[in-house]
């Protein structure tokens, strides 16, 4: 598919060029400026009425330019983003969902973030096989073709990184919602049930844990128990209505709904039945929660409820006075989101923003709020509430209970600053 | 005759018993059984108890030369780190200090998963690359770094379920959450006494990275 895009003449570009041509110097100089693949945002007179825009005038371009659709070329920031002094190296590493650029609920496929151990896998879907052993009353090993021939599901659920958000624990780091926020991405899942594939295998009554294996290059492993593998993990090949992305564990993956996504094994190859947890890297080493006392919390699977202010954020500023709409999204590993507040004064005072349909649970859901801006200083907070009646914390309260050195699991509520000028800025409050 | 009958009463048996093993209670027939040579081949996990550990063995005194060989480069000569690279040894008594260090001496509770996570996923890049005994030898000389065993203590697929980790007993089960104190869906609405003041600006920390942020 690359291969015949390059070698086609690309009639876009050609236009391009002519748009460039036309629009004269001062954009071009913008063009040199902005960050790589983002065309100048700046509006042309010549295409406003009463004149007339040349997309209007002349033939654009024919179908099958793209066989494979992508963005608009001035969407070219709506890109994910990576911090690279978090990591030693970029296969073992992660970036960020750009959700200041989204709306709805459904991260697009390209954008959701990336977060491998040992870079990643190029698999053939027929040399894919995913092998079932331990405390089974039969071994096995399914093709790809195999799963898709259960019952199918297909359902909505978030995947965030247990760490989304730890850069924050000591105090407001990262100027950005999509690095503050940006580990976590919304998608609807196909698969088949592990209840329904567990049918074939049969379980022996000593099975009380999973050992989920990636086959990549990193052998990704975490243990789970079995009530929870019963209950909702799916082992999926789809994701939005077509096939997992390479990046997400292509040709299968192991969904694991509310829960940290490390235990998401991608590139699935095995499922180990066994009586104990076995207490692998990832699960003893990594993804444990530091307490101030020295001892670490194990076993922290549950992704608590959050929620973020999507825009107005550092990435997007306040251009104007009056009516804005205010956006952002809230989940919870517990279930259903029951209410999501707001405050502009820094927690002072709250109201409640609209939710809006579908509300899923295990799911993102966007809510949003009008507001008036008049140039004043704005303290921006949300506050997701389940339906378990959990409500999010503030750092204050997670920082009594856990100190500064959890890393994971930071569900704390976030303060934008809006500056007299319309900036935005993440800011601590205390 | 009798031989005959015989036959085919041994053919209806050999049916009845494929049909009992293979698919009698299972609901879809999809997929088929694994055979001991194709788990053989993947199944390479090591539990806390050593079920799984592969028979092989290897001390400190051989460790180190292969250490230095095979993991050095990143993780330093004595498992000190390098770059951003982690270190494998150090940081006894950090834990509940500013600056944790957390290493396979100092925070790891089971020596199997230092060997599981060597032998599945190290050196980085060649991954089950190692054979079982450089794998032991290579635990070894980490186990001997942080002062866990001896130079000449041989580990084994017999002892490695039996090495005392220091932070064996560093982690609390089962999860407390929710640990925070309102669950009950009313949180304050109004007047709420919080502190409003600005304490910490993330630009002033200036470590976001520069082209993207706004």
């Amino acid at each position: 598919m690359n291969k015949k895009k390059q070698t086609k003449k690309n009639p876009t570009n050609k236009k391009l060029n002519r748009r460039q041509l036309i629009t004269g110097t001062a954009s071009l100089g913008a063009i040199a400026l902005a960050p790589k693949n983002v065309l100048s945002q700046e509006t042309n007179p010549d295409n406003l009425p009463p004149n007339l825009p040349e997309w209007t005038q002349y033939l654009g371009d024919g179908v099958d330019v793209n066989p494979y659709g992508i963005p608009s070329e001035y969407e070219g920031h709506v890109i994910r983003r990576n911090v690279e002094w978090l990591t030693a190296s970029a296969e073992s590493s992660v970036n960020f969902t750009p959700l200041q650029d989204l709306e709805g609920i459904v991260t697009p496929n390209g954008l959701c973030f990336e977060r491998h151990h040992g870079g990643v896998s190029v698999i053939n879907p027929k040399d894919f096989r995913l092998m079932i052993n331990g405390l089974v009353d039969r071994e096995m090993i399914f093709t790809l073709d195999d799963l898709k021939r259960f019952p199918q599901t297909n359902n909505f659920y978030f995947l965030e990184c247990a760490a989304n958000g730890g850069m924050e624990w000591r105090g407001s780091q990262l100027n950005g919602c999509q690095y503050t926020f940006g580990m976590v991405h919304n998608v609807q899942y196909t698969g088949v049930k592990l209840s329904d594939l567990l049918m074939e295998t049969g379980l022996k009554d000593k099975a009380k844990w999973v050992l989920a294996e990636g086959s990549d290059s990193s052998g990704m492993t975490r243990s789970i128990p079995i009530e929870k593998i019963l209950d909702d993990c799916i082992i999926a090949w789809a994701m939005n209505g077509e096939a997992l992305r390479p990046e997400q564990g292509y040709p299968a993956r192991l969904v694991v709904p509310g829960w940290e996504g490390n235990m998401w094994v991608k590139w699935i190859r095995r499922l180990e039945f066994g009586d104990k947890p076995y207490m692998t890297r990832e699960e003893t080493s990594k993804y444990t929660d530091l307490l101030t006392s020295g001892k670490a919390r194990m076993f922290t699977w549950v992704m608590d409820a959050k929620s973020v202010i999507t825009s107005p954020s550092p990435e997007k500023p306040i251009l104007s006075k009056g009516l804005h709409q205010l956006r952002g999204l809230a989940w919870s590993g517990r279930g259903k989101i029951k209410r999501v507040d707001v405050s502009i004064d820094g927690g002072k005072n709250w109201k409640t923003a609209q939710l809006h349909s579908p509300v899923l649970s295990k799911s993102l859901t966007r809510f949003t709020m009008p507001f008036e801006w008049n140039g004043e200083e704005l303290k921006l907070q949300s506050r997701a509430i389940d339906e378990t009646n959990y409500v999010q914390p503030t750092i204050t309260e997670l920082q009594k209970i856990r100190g500064v050195n959890s890393i994971y699991h930071n569900n704390s509520i976030a303060t934008w600053l809006v500056s007299k000028n319309g900036k935005v800025d993440n800011v601590r409050l205390g | 005759m009798l031989g005959l009958v015989k036959w085919f009463l041994s053919i209806i048996i050999i049916v009845l018993l494929v049909n009992v093993t293979s698919a009698s209670d299972r609901k879809f027939n999809i997929g088929k059984l694994a055979t001991k040579e194709e788990i053989a081949g993947w199944d390479i996990d090591v539990r806390p108890d050593g079920l799984g550990a592969p028979i092989g063995s290897g001390t400190a005194l051989i460790g180190e030369e292969i250490y230095t060989e095979q993991c050095a480069a990143c993780h330093g000569d004595f498992g000190e780190g390098a770059d951003r690279w982690p270190a494998l040894v150090g940081g006894e008594g950090s834990l509940a200090s500013h600056d944790p260090e957390k290493t396979t001496g100092s925070y790891w509770p089971y020596a199997s998963t230092i060997y599981d996570y060597i032998y599945r996923a190290m050196p980085y890049g060649v991954a089950q690359s190692l054979s079982y005994d450089e794998t032991y030898e290579i635990v070894a000389y980490l186990l001997y770094m942080s002062d866990i065993i001896d130079e000449d203590f041989v580990l084994s697929e017999k002892n490695i379920g039996e090495i005392e980790m220091p932070n064996r007993n560093g982690f609390l089960l089962p999860d407390p959450r929710p640990d925070i104190l309102n669950t009950n869906g009313q949180p304050c609405m109004e007047n709420c006494n919080v502190s409003t003041k600005v304490i910490g600006r993330a630009r002033d920390i200036d470590v976001t990275p520069e082209d993207e942020s706004s």
